[in-house]
């Protein structure tokens, strides 16, 4: 159990210094997603209550679209150098390889979001740096991190791997992004724990579905 | 296999499985691509301390069956095991024996040759790491450098940093894809004489090459590839470029002096 830890963090640890020297995957989400906000900041003529409104789900269309950038990029990253044979070579698990990597881009989407967060706080004008708000961006970065991962890693061998990752990741993550963004409205509308409790339970069932489901998943799509 | 080379046989573990056992055995191999069957059934057998060189024509499916064999690509049909161990059920395990240097050196661009190694020796537990990897970076020529990443470096110097990631877990047997391309005469020869060793060790190595003397000369066992299957295998002192050459249906390959 210690060993396979430590291998999964090796992994991960691995793909952050790759990013640290890149800087290619944090870097596309956090601009995409700020290029969504702020965009819908003119395009929207924003009163406090609309902001309420509409502020959560331009806040996770922004970090569902961006993401989908920023995990295409995290597996194109292997298959440009063949890494990805690479590390299949390595008499690690595939469900290890998976794990890693999942722990890698949730690393990434949560360092996103904690630029994302406060400057779509400063332009909507409402107060998502929330605790309940922070539960609920945790689990939608797991969510995101392990459907991602096993999307980009079918994408990657196909021709077209920009065009394949979205069209298979945002219909799939469509409960997730409902329930961050229901929750989300409930909380910058004043609302309690008790008020969303349906959403945060529906997005932990996910998480747990599809963590596992993609792990599964993970294993038959890199072998050729 | 005779060698002249100069390097003591000092990587490989030295409890070396006695000579003769079968390390790799496949038995009706077949892969298809989409509608192309490239393996029709292919039999193989490897035993240790064994340099076996295979051949064919482009597109034979030479890499095919290295990609088969290093538990990258999974055969249609057919069985294939290193050291007994069945690559559909046990191919974890069969990891452990295997070091390959494919196509491309499958290292991390943005890494250093000392980070990439320290990666994959992680990857297969080393022991000792640091020690290992400062041996492999001595024994490939990289000690100058270690600290350089792996997109600042030429073709030859990615190819024996792909080398020494290779052999990092010191693996029973090693599978080389045309891993001379590319290499200068020092590479070659540090190839040649990692060869040597892998052979004397009493291990198994696995290479195709399009540079069929050298080929022939460096090698116990030829096999040649045809059809999707072993058209020809025979040891290497009873076998002629011409041989070799007939079988790829393109006399034009030959070099002089190979008839």
């Amino acid at each position: 159990m210690l060993a396979s830890l430590e291998t999964v963090l090796t992994l991960a640890r691995k793909d952050l210094l790759l990013e640290l020297r890149s800087r290619d995957i944090v870097l596309a989400i956090v601009v995409f997603a700020l290029l969504v906000i702020t965009i819908f900041t003119f395009a929207i003529e924003l009163t406090p209550s609309r902001s309420r409104d509409v502020g959560p789900g331009v806040l996770w269309a922004a970090v569902a679209f961006a993401g989908v950038l920023g995990l295409n990029r995290s597996f194109a990253m292997e298959a440009e150098g063949s890494t990805l044979d690479g590390l299949m070579l390595t008499p690690v698990s595939r469900e290890l390889i998976f794990f890693g990597k999942v722990l890698g881009n949730f690393i990434f989407i949560t360092i996103a979001e904690i630029v994302i967060f406060p400057v779509f706080e400063a332009l909507f004008n409402i107060s998502v740096l929330q605790i309940e708000t922070i539960v609920i961006a945790l689990l939608a970065s797991i969510g995101f991190s392990a459907v991602g991962t096993a999307f980009a890693a079918v994408s990657v061998r196909v021709r077209s791997r920009e065009i394949m990752l979205p069209l298979l990741f945002l219909p799939t993550s469509v409960p997730l992004i409902m329930a961050a963004v229901e929750s989300t409205s409930v909380v910058v509308n004043g609302g309690s724990w008790s008020d969303f409790n349906d959403w945060l339970q529906l997005a932990i069932l996910f998480d747990v579905i599809f963590v596992i489901a993609s792990a599964v998943l993970f294993q038959y799509v890199l072998e050729e | 296999m005779t060698s002249s080379t100069k390097y003591a046989p000092t990587i490989l573990d030295p409890e070396a499985p006695p000579s003769g056992v079968i390390a790799i055995e496949a038995s009706r191999l077949e892969k298809s691509f989409g509608n192309a069957a490239v393996l029709r059934g292919l039999d193989m057998t490897v035993r240790d301390g064994e340099v076996v060189a295979i051949f064919g024509a482009n597109g034979v499916g030479k890499s095919t069956l290295l990609r088969v064999m290093a538990t990258l690509t999974r055969p249609d049909h057919g069985n294939i095991s290193i050291y007994g161990s069945d690559l559909s059920k046990q191919a974890e395990v069969a990891r452990l024996s295997l070091g390959a240097v494919l196509h491309s050196p499958m290292l991390y661009g943005d890494l250093t040759v000392k980070e990439n190694l320290t990666f994959f020796g992680k990857m297969f537990r080393v022991p000792d790491l640091t020690e290992r990897v400062d041996e492999m970076a001595a024994r490939m020529g990289l000690m100058r450098r270690l600290d350089q990443r792996i997109r600042e470096l030429s073709h030859g110097f990615q190819k024996r940093a792909a080398l020494a990631r290779a052999l990092m877990h010191r693996p029973r047997i090693l599978l080389l894809d045309e891993a001379e391309t590319g290499l200068d005469e020092p590479a070659r020869l540090i190839l040649d004489g990692v060869i040597a060793e892998h052979s004397a060790a009493g291990h198994a190595v696995v290479m195709t090459t399009h540079s069929i003397e050298r080929g022939i000369a460096g090698c116990d066992r030829v096999f040649v590839l045809s059809g999707g299957r072993v058209a020809l295998d025979r040891p290497s002192s009873q076998v002629t470029p011409r041989d070799v050459t007939d079988l790829y249906g393109d006399t034009s390959l030959i070099g002089p002096g190979g008839a």
